[in-house]
């Protein structure tokens, strides 16, 4: 039998603001246990919550990028469940009135392209971390615990189960990922923790009416997860209904070593959060207003950029590379702005540049090369000044130093020869020397020729312009 | 009589005309604790004498007069048990706004005292560490729950104190113990450092001995707090001084309080109260709130249900008692287990019921929409009246253990004190009257904001019918241990 | 009547470990305090709104500036276990894989 996949996805993503959502506590990684917490994110007796408004924006902006309708009258619930890392013992989030829903997101597969229906985007606070003594949850004697998680603004972004292959997962999750990076609102970093994902999956017989029922897999910490698991889990669950058997409705776990999804074995308990309004905070207002200032500091989104890189006419597969590539589109479109060759700069950055970046492990804006320098090294190619190997060679410099390619040149005298009398004393020089090569040319063998041109170009330490030495040497053999 | 059965404004004036030296006054209460503490027992904590007494500044007034707080507002560096097994060894880490405020003028705290546990009750028996006696009768309760509070300004073991109030807390220990109690209007005070019991209903509040003290307590501690996203950002109340000019004002007598399971005594207090008011100059008038007598179902709803969820946050794991458990879920457990008393737990329990799967609309979901219902009766009654009034309790102090076995009928004996919480109103209570020298409480209820109008309505009755001069006789000269 | 299956499962929701003395002391009481609430259905509320907030205030925010006044010793001192700036409790699962 043939079968249907349906995916769905929750995102957990954590929001790049300064401060936690509900107390003044400074947002950062790596500092020690426990420093970075106050009565509030701590739970003590007291503490109240006070909503940050960068918080609220960047869930506004990120709901709106995702085409979702904004909630005007947004409130906060308290989810009420008890466990270690979750202070005080309930998670305020938002329940019937989240920031936004009804979103979509369109992504594109091998096959098509397909509209991805997300049915709610809504801020809520991070829990705190648990480190088992041992490192695993069964079996550690003592659990320790660093609060400084706690508070920390997460967005959740939940996609409805439209979502029909791990391929399309995993391209749903890179174009939320960079919508989120574009925007600013989120690292995006999913081996770091600082974005989430979770996914309900079940098949169906192809053509049925009513979807299957879902297993709920988590721990899912990578991109390259995302697919292998997903994929293990519908042959798990293909494998067991071909044998007559049924699917359990029950979370699984991705154990990344093993590879496989493995049931969590937790005590049975149905989720009963017991939401109700938080009583601590008053109502979210959004007007018009707001939304539209929001709206308006959107940026110029993956999907658009993607678009009009077309226009300018690249091919969709750099189009879709650069457009994804937030740092790299930037200066790419800085760049355009002073140099009139879209292909050539897209060339140069997709093959060279991206080359020199993988070396040094960095992105572009954390080496000193601009988009002026760019343009004055294009520009001497251009001009015949330089030929592209001397390009070439000297990117290292303008990415490592800020040099400028003018001055490398010419400090160094590696301007192109394109005199032709000097040229011709070089050839005459390389004939002289090669004499059975140029015997060997003139009786046919075409290599020898490309052999004269290398010597040419040695001998000048590659200044010569090939174009004029290919003229000049086969003018010159007759 | 002595320095401790003075009120702060009377205190202050005979500091600044330098007839008492501001120690004085402070070694007056240090003396009533010593004699009438191991009776009363108001307090869960008592500040180091010597420190208190060392706090006393010259430049600063309010340094003299001593203050009680409710062991159930952070004050940085004391304990804060909230009269519970589970914080029993919990230090204050912080301040609450208020204190803040109160310290900012230099006030002096005596220490902290008793309470229902987390708040939950009105008798003060509800305590982990013991009950507090009603001054007035050692075998009677103060009232609750911030009896502690109570007890100790009726006594002069302190000269003021704060209370919190969510259903009556502070406005019913203050008609049990013949002193003065202020609930505000929510939104006022900053909650910031008060333990939620019920968030929607809490407030913190002033108990003094007369109304010019209430007035100038409340003056300190209201006003905008950032750290409470439901304080109000509103002109703060200014004190100034009170006139009791309550001429051609119009009050109405809530009809519905003055029926059910009254005590006759008590409303015989209030149809004299009526009297003096009219005497007074000002209009009375019967008026009707018709949802009022489903207060109490609603508030049994609301309040359980929060305090459900305020009260997770006391498992064992980051401060407070900790009992054994093999596994983290065991711990918890058994610290909640072991660590509350039985109100709390009953309260968490039907709280967490009303909340759960397939009961919130049933319960949680309708007693909102009666919030509303009462909520409306009193802006109806106010677009009549300037001022509503009632007794505090329909009952007088009953004594210790008379009604622990039955808690529906403890809380049906906030009737009168729990439709205010709900609408979010301001109330005070004052001494109206003795039955057998017990103190009844009358209730002035005003419309949101209205803290200045009732303090003239109370000041006006207590200059005409003073009966907050009278104290117990413990307190007195005439009382050695 | 609540039975007393529901009394058990309340009392798995809220942590609170109970004797089955105190499960049938609250079973009554809560039976006592759940039949008086049933005195709200006496009157027909199905167009009347909830009140969520007695006041008619929103949108409080503040502004996103960091800040850090809580010192580690502030944080760990009421801890019931502590070791090197974390918090300490029993294993989340019981022992066994
Ligand atoms: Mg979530
Ligand atoms: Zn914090």
């Amino acid at each position: 039998m043939e079968y249907e996949v349906n995916i769905g996805i929750e995102i957990h993503a954590e929001l790049l603001t300064k401060s936690k959502v509900f107390c003044s506590c400074p947002v950062q990684f790596g500092a020690p246990p426990n420093t970075l917490t106050c009565p509030v994110c701590l739970g003590l007796p007291g503490a109240l919550p006070v909503l940050n408004k960068k918080a609220v924006e960047y869930a506004i902006l990120t709901a709106l990028a995702l085409n979702c309708k904004i909630n005007r009258n947004a409130i906060f619930h308290r989810k009420n469940y008890f466990y270690p890392d979750l202070p005080k013992n309930y998670q305020i989030s938002q329940y019937d009135t989240p920031i936004g829903v009804q979103g979509f997101l369109e992504i594109e597969t091998s096959k098509e392209r397909k509209r991805i229906r997300i049915r709610r985007v809504h801020l809520e606070e991070d829990t705190g971390k648990l480190i088992h003594s041992g490192g695993r949850i069964t079996g550690s004697d003592m659990s320790f615990i660093d609060f400084n998680r706690s508070g920390v603004p997460l967005l959740e972004i939940v996609s409805e189960p439209d979502i029909s292959s791990p391929e399309e997962a995993k391209e749903y999750l890179t174009n939320i990922r960079d919508i989120l990076v574009f925007l600013g609102v989120c690292d995006g970093k999913m081996e770091e923790g600082s974005m989430r994902c979770e996914a309900n999956v079940s098949i169906r017989p192809k053509g049925s009416e009513k979807l299957g029922t879902k297993t709920e897999l988590k721990n899912i910490n990578s991109f390259r997860a995302v697919e292998r698991a997903l994929q293990y889990e519908i042959d798990r669950q293909i494998d067991i209904v071909s044998k007559g058997k049924e699917v359990i409705q029950e979370t699984r776990h991705w154990d990344e070593k093993n590879e496989r999804t493995i049931s969590m074995r937790s005590k049975e308990e149905a989720h009963d959060y017991r939401y109700f309004p938080e009583p601590d905070l008053v109502p979210l207002e959004i007007d018009d207003a707001w939304i539209e200032r929001l709206r308006s500091q959107i940026p110029e989104l993956p999907e658009e950029k993607y678009e009009r890189y077309k226009d300018l006419g690249l091919t969709p597969y750099e189009a879709k590379l650069l457009a994804h590539d937030l740092e790299m589109s930037i200066f790419f479109d800085e760049t355009i702005k002073l140099y009139n060759n879209p292909k050539n700069i897209a060339n140069w950055l997709l093959v060279d540049v991206t080359k020199e970046l993988k070396d040094r492990n960095k992105v572009i804006t954390q080496t000193l090369i601009t988009p002026q320098l760019m343009t004055e090294l294009l520009t001497l190619i251009d001009e015949g000044r330089i030929s592209g190997r001397i390009a070439k060679e000297i990117l290292p410099e303008v990415i490592d130093k800020g040099l400028s390619p003018r001055k490398i040149i010419e400090e160094r005298n590696l301007v192109q020869i394109t005199d032709v009398s000097e040229l011709a004393s070089v050839i005459e020089q390389v004939i002289k020397e090669n004499a059975s090569v140029v015997e060997e040319y003139k009786k046919g063998k075409e290599k020898s020729f490309m052999f004269l041109v290398g010597q040419v170009m040695k001998l000048t330490k590659g200044k010569a312009n090939p174009k004029l030495v290919n003229e000049l040497l086969k003018k010159t053999l007759g | 009589m002595d320095l401790a059965d003075l009120t702060a404004h009377e205190l202050l004036t005979l500091i600044s005309k330098r007839e008492i030296a501001p120690k004085d006054v402070v070694k007056s209460c240090i003396d009533r604790i010593e004699r009438c503490e191991p009776l009363i027992k108001a307090y869960l904590y008592i500040r180091d004498p010597e420190e208190i007494i060392n706090s006393v500044r010259e430049d600063m007034p309010y340094s003299a007069i001593p203050i009680a707080i409710k062991d159930n507002i952070l004050v940085r560096g004391l304990p804060n048990t909230c009269a519970s097994k589970i914080l029993s060894n919990f230090i204050a880490p912080y301040n609450a706004t208020v204190i803040e405020k109160l310290k900012e003028k230099s006030f002096n705290i005596t220490g902290k005292t008793n309470l229902d546990e987390f708040a939950m009750g009105s008798s003060t028996e509800n305590s982990a560490f013991g009950p507090t006696r009603n001054p007035w009768d050692l075998e009677r309760v103060p009232g609750g729950s911030s009896g502690g509070s109570a007890a100790s300004v009726a006594i002069g073991s302190s000269i003021w104190a704060l209370g919190s109030d969510t259903g009556g807390s502070i406005r019913q220990p203050a008609s049990f113990c013949g002193v003065v109690g202020l609930k505000p209007t929510y939104g006022t005070v900053s909650r910031y450092g008060l333990v939620a019991f019920a968030s929607s209903l809490d407030q913190i509040g002033p108990i003094t001995k007369d109304v010019t003290d209430c007035a100038l307590l409340y003056s300190f501690i209201n006003g905008h707090d950032p750290n409470d996203s439901t304080s109000l950002n509103v002109e703060p109340y200014r004190y100034s001084p009170l006139t009791g000019d309550i001429r051609g004002m119009k009050i109405g007598l809530i009809k519905e309080l003055l029926v059910e399971g009254i005590d006759p005594s008590v409303e015989r207090c209030i149809r004299d109260a009526v009297k003096t008011f009219q005497d007074l100059g000002a209009i009375v008038e019967e008026v009707s709130l018709p949802h009022i007598s489903y207060s109490v179902p609603t508030y049994y709803i609301l309040a359980p249900a929060e305090a459900s969820s305020n009260l997770a946050r006391f498992d064992g794991v980051r401060y407070g008692f900790r009992a054994g458990g093999k596994t983290a879920e065991e711990m918890m457990s058994n610290t909640r287990g072991e660590g509350f008393g039985p109100e709390v737990k009953r309260r968490i329990m039907l709280g967490t019921y009303v909340l759960s799967a397939g009961y919130y609309e049933a319960f949680y979901l309708k007693a909102l929409k009666f919030r509303n219902l009462i909520a409306g009766d009193f802006k109806k009654a106010f677009e009549r009246f300037d001022v509503l009034i009632s007794p505090t309790s329909p009952i007088l102090p009953f004594k210790l253990g008379e009604k622990v076995e039955n808690p529906l009928e403890m809380y049906l004996s906030d009737i009168c004190t729990i439709p205010i919480n709900l609408a979010g109103l301001p109330a005070i209570s004052i001494p109206c009257g003795f039955v057998n020298n017990l103190p009844v409480g009358l209730q002035i209820i005003g419309p949101v904001f209205s803290e200045s109008r009732l303090f003239e309505v109370a000041y006006g009755f207590e200059q005409a019918m003073p009966f907050h001069k009278r104290r117990p006789q413990l307190g007195g000269n005439t009382y050695g241990v | 009547m609540l039975s007393i299956e529901e009394v058990i499962h309340i009392e798995r929701l809220a942590r609170l470990k109970l004797t089955d003395k105190e499960r049938e002391i609250y079973r009554n009481q809560l039976n006592d305090v759940l039949n008086y609430a049933a005195k709200l259905d006496e009157i027909d509320t199905s167009n009347v709104p909830p009140m969520y907030h007695v006041l008619p205030v929103t949108n409080v925010l503040r502004e996103d500036i960091p800040r850090n006044n809580f010192s580690l010793e502030d944080a760990l001192n009421n801890a019931p276990l502590k070791e090197e700036g974390f918090f300490v409790i029993p294993p989340i699962l019981g022992g066994e894989e």
